[in-house]
């Protein structure tokens, strides 16, 4: 592998998650460059454990104010309001970030995510998007996608106990351990819009009830205008109408979106700190995966619901052979 | 679930985690966003720096202060009204009894040792109190809820006993590189700088004919005003050429085996190249002195030539003389100890190099030697987010947790599994044999009480097998043996006499047909032993001299490593090493490659950051087999209502997964 070698201080540092993906993952982890956005619980998770593990540098949006709710499950921030006066959520979180380890450059970029141009995506290696509205997430992995070089993209949500990642790698080579030795693989991945628009009728059988609950609760925040989250019992009868409206659109059974489970993602806006540590670990694991090249990427969603524990993954894909 | 259903139990808890590592760190955050209130913390590890890529709550300036403390203070930084104890002690000590244990709703384990995790477990059967238990290696993990009389106990199943090697493959025949380490480590560096009364099989060979072990004790003394160059270049010499000269003079040895080759320091290094690197800097900075650095080796990841491997054990082992004169003869091998990590690498590469092993780098024998595990602070991060999900469950027991199956196995596996990264399984009910959480059925010991000592029977059988702590032996209403902070001077002489004592002749004799009882007062856990006396024991297939019945055994590992070093004498230590390997493959597909492949058999082993993945074993795979079918079928029940243009193709591929 070229490159230079590992510092004697990262090789001491690094030693035992050198042992596991070795000194060549590391290498090209502490070139790589991230840019996070919306810096809630599940976040703040991620980006400890991409600080911890050491790559180049980190960059974080987020222009919020912290309030309580922004406190509630996040670890970086005093909870001394005086404290965090006159800073953004972004700015407080990489104060913290910074101490974790030196060897990482954690910045702050002020502004609108959606209004950063294509060229602004074009300084990142990887793209992790939280809180953002279903246009938002369209728009940002658009722009990720009209880059020559390959930006990979991820968007991820937690409600009450559940969680949701999303994968956008492009197309992805990397070479496949087999008990005989590798194989060259190549993955397709989907943008969002096209994983979102497969026609619910030709998604897999035992598709994950999360994934459909997800996308009505998605669609009627963007519906309604609403910022991502701003939702609450009281919406429940509205929901559950939309919900009826698509499956008929889609010409699918209401039962495969039970009512409680809207119910629950309706309610619990807020996140829950256990499913942040597990969301916010998997989703760490994905992208280290994703920038050393080692390991088998998850394509390309990821959905947890802490009531029956199974972390599960779903391909999402147009089912048309590729030409 | 997240709303205020549960706060209620949560906010009432008194919680405690035992471990402030890796999962201990995790834990400990995401317990108080949680809005857990009470939480105490036993760790009795202090913070280095390889701790710090993942145990987030410590800084470089926190190194070689207690985990326990500066975790506390960490996480009290962004919940400072919540209330944390922390505890830099050992969770063995005496203060941690039952009745400590019982004034907690529920323990949650982050550990990185059987031995701890098996202490443990039994004060919380005692206590009666929830136990989650967990572990990680690499991206795999596990977290598992252990009730008593609901669910197994940790010492349900068999636990793989640390692996050994026969003395005559470390001491003769090493055939891999990890012989190499381990005679490098524990035989040579034992040695030179450790206690020089402990019994040391270096100069074993099969053929013992050559030389008294008293003159061969000689060669390995420094002599006043020996040149410590002139000392090196000795005992060099002395152990990878004159000692393999003899070893190949014993033709029976070989007929079989590709022969050594004698590795003399003249062969390797012309006189006037050590030479030049014979002015070290004697400075007080114990742990600045590095045979690496003052030869200008850098890269601990490259692999030394045999020229290379020489300059470094002659240096490392000048330095030892030179700036750590003090400590010699207390020396034990410390994967931290950068020069004694150089030297056991060095000493080990020139071994291999005679027996035609091939070399390993410093980076790659620190990990074989130290134990090194394979850790990442994502799948710590996830284990920690799944105990406390299973301790809200405990907790909420209005909702009987129990009856409802709600209380989970979950397994974090590297390769999905239908689907699944993380795969929840239900707890397995506990073994009615179990020798630990079940009826008290007497074990049954086969001894000979003639020749075998009341040590060996406590270093054996109670502490290794029955992991007591602080025992209490009794023979019928004779007390035997007793550990206690209390003991009178007369007892504790008493005591020590019978443990030299053999069985047949202690005050009350044991022998064949009598019943021992055991106790472990802090453990408060009892069993009775049968004694059953038997004359003969194969030195390779039963090494302790002794067999034990009854209890959930350790199932044996490969075969050809599975006697234990030691002769079974009473004196001599045996050398304890794990499964290597594991240990050599550094990248993240080939350690999975021995767990998981989808649509193949499984193994999903128990983890633990602290251990090396344990080895497989047929009963582990047979039973998680069985449980991931069961699993599937409860799958069905809450299944999706089936599409109806479902196609046959497609429906049979999902089965087939
Ligand atoms: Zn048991």
């Amino acid at each position: 592998m070229d490159g230079e070698e590992l510092t004697e201080q990262e090789t001491a540092l690094y030693d035992r998650q050198i042992r596991v993906w070795g000194a060549d993952a590391q290498r090209r982890l502490s070139k790589s460059h991230i840019l996070v956005h919306g810096m809630k619980g599940t976040i703040t998770e991620f980006c400890k454990n991409i600080v911890l593990a050491g790559v180049g540098s980190l960059t974080l949006v987020d222009d919020r104010a912290v309030t309580e709710e922004a406190l509630s499950a996040n670890f970086l921030m005093p909870p001394d309001e005086n404290a965090c006066s006159g800073k953004t959520l972004a700015e407080l979180c990489r104060d913290s970030l910074n101490e974790f380890n030196p060897m990482v450059r954690v910045s702050v970029e002020k502004g609108d995510l959606a209004s950063f141009g294509v060229e602004f995506f074009d300084k990142f290696d990887v793209v992790v998007i939280s809180f953002c509205s279903l246009a938002t997430k369209k728009l940002i992995n658009e722009r990720c996608r009209k880059l020559s070089k390959r930006v990979s993209f991820y968007t991820v949500d937690c409600r009450d106990c559940c969680g949701e990642i999303f994968v956008d790698l492009q197309k992805y080579n990397y070479a496949k351990k087999r008990q005989d030795g590798t194989t060259e693989c190549e993955l397709q991945y989907p943008s969002f819009q096209e994983a979102i628009s497969v026609p619910w009728r030709s998604l897999p059988r035992k598709v994950s009830k999360l994934y459909l609950a997800m996308r009505v609760i998605e669609r009627f925040e963007e519906d309604e205008g609403r910022k991502p989250g701003e939702i609450c019992i009281e919406d429940l009868p509205a929901v559950l109408k939309l919900k009826k409206e698509l499956c008929e659109a889609q010409s699918l059974n209401e039962s495969h979106i039970p009512n409680a489970l809207l119910e629950r993602l309706v309610m619990g806006a807020r996140e829950f700190p256990p499913v942040c540590a597990i969301i916010g670990g998997i989703l760490g694991q994905e992208v280290i995966k994703a920038i050393s090249g080692k390991g088998d990427p998850l394509k390309n969603f990821f959905f947890f619901d802490s009531v029956d524990g199974k972390g599960i993954i779903e391909d999402i894909s147009d089912p048309r052979p590729k030409g | 679930m997240a709303s205020l259903q549960h706060s209620q139990a949560i906010k009432g808890a008194k919680v405690l985690m035992v471990g402030a590592g890796g999962i201990g760190c995790e834990l400990l955050k995401t317990l108080a966003l949680s809005g857990f209130q009470d939480i105490h913390i036993i760790d009795m590890d202090t913070i280095e720096v390889s701790n710090l890529n993942r145990q987030f709550l410590f800084r470089q300036s926190h190194v070689g202060q207690s985990k326990a403390k500066v975790a506390r203070d960490a996480v009290l930084r962004f919940r400072p009204h919540i209330s944390i104890t922390p505890y830099h002690a050992n969770a063995k000590d005496s203060n941690f009894n039952v009745d400590f244990f019982k004034q907690f709703n529920v323990v949650l384990n982050g550990l990185d040792n059987l031995d701890a995790r098996r202490h443990v477990n039994r004060l919380c059967l005692a206590a009666e109190v929830p136990l989650v238990e967990s572990g990680t290696t690499g991206f795999l993990g596990q977290v598992t809820v252990q009730v008593k009389g609901k669910t197994e106990c940790y010492e349900c199943q068999p636990k793989p006993a640390p692996k050994t090697y026969p003395v005559c493959t470390i001491t003769s025949t090493p055939s891999k590189f990890v012989h190499c380490i381990v005679w490098a480590k524990e035989l040579l560096f034992a040695k030179l700088f450790g206690d020089k009364n402990q019994v040391n099989d270096l100069n074993v060979r099969s053929n013992d004919a050559f030389s008294s072990s008293e003159n061969t004790n000689d060669v390995f003394e420094w002599r006043d005003d020996e040149d410590f160059e002139h000392y090196g270049r000795r005992i060099y010499d002395h152990v990878f050429g004159y000692n393999i000269e003899l070893a190949l003079s014993d033709e029976e040895t070989w007929k079989k085996r590709n022969k050594p080759r004698p590795i003399y320091v003249r062969d390797v290094l012309p006189d006037q190249m050590t030479q030049q690197n014979g002015n070290v800097d004697i400075t007080d900075d114990l742990s600045s002195a590095s045979a690496m650095a003052s030869l200008g080796l850098k890269n601990p990841q490259d692999i030394w030539c045999l020229m290379e491997n020489t300059r470094v054990f002659l240096e490392a082992l000048k330095l030892f003389f030179t700036n750590r004169k003090k400590e010699i003869g207390n020396l034990s091998f410390d994967k931290d100890d950068q020069l004694a990590v150089e030297f056991v690498t060095a000493a080990a590469n020139i071994r291999a190099a005679s027996f035609n092993i091939p070399s390993h780098s410093l980076f790659e024998a620190k990990g074989i030697a130290g134990n090194i595990v394979h850790a990442v602070a994502t799948t710590n991060a996830i284990v920690a987010g799944l105990i406390v999900i299973e301790a809200i469950k405990v907790l909420k027991k209005d909702n009987d947790c129990y009856r409802e199956k709600l209380m989970r196995m979950t397994y974090c596996l590297e390769h999905p599994s239908k689907k699944m990264l993380l795969m929840p399984v239900e707890p397995f009910e506990p073994n009615k044999s179990c020798f630990v959480c079940s009826s008290q059925t007497p074990l049954s010991l086969e001894i000979n009480t003639h020749r075998s000592k009341l040590r060996d029977f406590v270093e054996k059988i109670v502490k290794a097998k029955l992991g007591m702590n602080s025992p209490l032996i009794m023979c019928g209403s004779a007390l035997l043996y007793e550990v206690g902070d209390d003991l009178e001077e007369d007892m504790i002489a008493n005591y020590t006499a019978n443990l030299e004592k053999v069985l047949s002749e202690l005050p009350s004799p044991v022998i064949g047909g009598k019943m021992l009882t055991v106790e472990d007062l802090q453990q408060e856990f009892t069993c009775n032993i049968y004694i059953k006396h038997r004359e003969e024991f194969d030195e390779e297939k039963e090494p302790d001299g002794m067999v034990l019945s009854g209890w959930t055994q350790a199932l044996p590992e490969k075969k050809d490593d599975k006697t234990s070093i030691g002769n079974g004498a009473s004196t001599s230590k045996s050398l304890p090493t794990e499964p290597m390997d594991a240990q050599k493959d550094i990248e993240v597909k080939e350690i999975s490659d021995g767990t998981a492949s989808p649509g193949k058999k499984r193994k999903l082993p128990e983890f633990s950051e602290g251990c090396t993945l344990d080895q497989s074993n047929e009963a582990d795979e047979t039973r998680n087999d069985k449980k991931i079918q069961k699993l599937d079928d409860d799958d069905d029940d809450d299944d999706l209502v089936m599409l109806d243009h479902w196609g046959k193709d497609t429906s049979k591929k999902q089965r087939l997964q």
